[in-house]
């Protein structure tokens, strides 16, 4: 099995960061007060300044699109602070660290990553943070500052077509919330077998790329995602986030993408 | 006289109860104040996990429960099985929690106080001291994902000590039919979040200064005497 092998439709969505380690060339500052490179210039260097460079892929973490306090008064700066600075952050870091030791694994794009490190359902120890990792960036992506309303155009028709209305679709979304146990992430995705919409539960870190599925928006409702600003309310915390936080523009933006994988027929052009 | 008899007679009430008799359940009463535990865990905290968190497990317990006594009766077998999971998880909170308050006593009632008998003598047999204990129990609930338990329980059949974790608010039953629970760590965010964010290793490090050995104790002086 070959477990670097590229899956055809990669989501740019990695935070792919080629850091090169390398010994400072301490000798160099030395040798510009001297104009002449004799002999000892170059025993200097051979002796001091025996360069290691060794590339290693590390995954950076990623800034939302937006200020840490954009998303106010629906989502403070310091949720934004202790939920991207220190959850996220956290994910980032400790993946990095189990790739430090982990050959095989390097080279992946995230979203390879997930899939390899699923493992068909028994994951190994890397799958909970690469998944949170790839999960917090599209969470951040999923929200904008003056968000909710409603979707437009083809992304609207579709939701319509699968949910009978948005606002069913609305309803659905929100009882998937808030009847999802313990720790878990709420998503809209296409189905690529079905070419439809469907909402998906998952819990922990799982995330419907591990399906072949196309996540559209997702909702984090870890606690830790609202705990600060809404305590044990969820239910506001979610219908804060249908009505004022969801970007419509980012789901248009990735079903349109979905759409060069998935064949969801003739595109309904509405008339101007 | 056509008044008299429409005035139709009062039918026997249903009690409250039910017909089976449905036990309802209601939130236990902590035997110390919110604010006591401090600072290990704050009155904030104590009071939302209390009258909040614990209170809904409670409701939705008795809110399935309800279901339940309705779909047994009609005979509806697809509710009763998808009744299930929703009494696993409510009444396991309901469980898990009711435990917790006892486990939990302010430092001027002995909280924290290390155990002593026959506890403490099966914790240095088992694990080698109360230290190493706290390590093991600390290291497994800061590398639980997600929500969950992490136990210390006594095997009632083999009569041993046990570490265990459970998920979400699974009890400690579900890992082993002759587990009982001495002392159960909730390390669900909401348990530590408002006072100590994502640094879940510090609220574990802190509960034990407030942790009530003697409930422990008398627990397992029961299962083994």
């Amino acid at each position: 099995m070959n477990l670097l092998s590229c899956s055809s439709n990669s989501w740019p969505l990695s935070s792919g960061v080629v850091a090169v380690t390398d010994q400072p060339l301490k000798s160099l500052k030395g040798s510009l007060s001297v104009p002449s490179f004799g002999w000892e210039q170059r025993r200097d260097n051979l002796r001091n300044n025996r360069r290691v460079l060794k590339v290693v892929a590390y995954y950076g973490l990623k800034s939302p699109p937006y200020k840490l306090d954009a998303l106010e008064p629906y989502m403070s700066q310091r949720t934004l602070e202790v939920h991207w600075g220190g959850h996220h952050r956290g994910y980032v870091d400790a993946l990095n660290k189990q790739l430090e030791k982990n050959d095989v694994l390097y080279g992946c794009t995230m979203d390879e990553l997930i899939n390899v490190t699923y493992n068909n359902g028994n994951p190994l120890p890397e799958f909970n943070n690469a998944a949170q990792v790839w999960n917090h960036d599209f969470f951040w992506e999923s929200m904008q500052p003056g968000g909710g309303q409603m979707p437009t155009l083809s992304l609207l028709q579709q939701i319509e077509k699968d949910f009978a209305s948005f606002a069913n679709f609305k309803e659905k979304f929100t009882e998937a919330a808030l009847t999802s146990f313990g720790s878990a992430w709420v998503w809209l995705v296409l189905k690529r077998e079905k070419k439809c919409l469907a909402i998906v539960k998952t819990s922990n870190a799982i995330n419907p790329l591990v399906w072949n599925d196309i996540p559209i928006i997702n909702l984090d409702v870890w606690e830790h995602a609202y705990y600060l600003d809404y305590k044990n309310e969820k239910a506001k915390y979610v219908n804060t986030f249908m009505n004022h936080l969801v970007s419509w523009d980012a789901a248009a933006a990735r079903m349109a993408r979905a759409q060069a994988f998935v064949n969801l027929g003739e595109p309904k052009i509405p008339v101007a | 006289m056509a008044l008299r008899a429409l005035v139709t007679r009062r039918t026997l009430r249903t009690s409250p109860i039910g017909f089976r008799g449905l036990q309802t359940f209601s939130l236990p009463d902590l035997t110390y104040d919110y604010g006591s535990l401090e600072p290990a865990i704050s009155g904030e905290i104590m009071q939302l996990h209390h009258q909040k968190h614990h209170q809904t497990y409670i409701t939705n317990y008795n809110k399935a429960l309800e279901q339940l006594d309705g779909a047994i009766a009609k005979g509806d077998s697809s509710t009763v099985v998808k009744l299930q999971s929703a009494i696993k998880f409510n009444g396991g909170g309901h469980v898990n929690h009711s435990i917790f308050w006892k486990n939990l006593a302010p430092i001027r009632e002995g909280g924290g106080e290390p155990p002593k008998g026959s506890l403490g003598w099966a914790i240095d047999n088992h694990f080698g001291s109360l230290d190493a204990l706290i390590q093991k129990m600390n290291a497994e609930g800061a590398a639980l994902q997600g929500s969950g338990w992490v136990w210390l329980g006594v095997d009632k059949e083999l009569k041993h000590l046990v570490v265990e974790t459970t998920a979400n608010q699974d009890p400690l039953v579900t890992k082993g039919p002759g587990l009982v629970p001495l002392l159960g760590i909730d390390v669900w965010e909401h348990a530590y979040y408002l006072q100590y964010k994502n640094v879940r290793p510090d609220y574990l490090k802190n509960i034990w200064k407030v942790m009530n050995w003697k409930y422990a104790s008398d627990v397992y002086d029961k299962e083994c005497p």
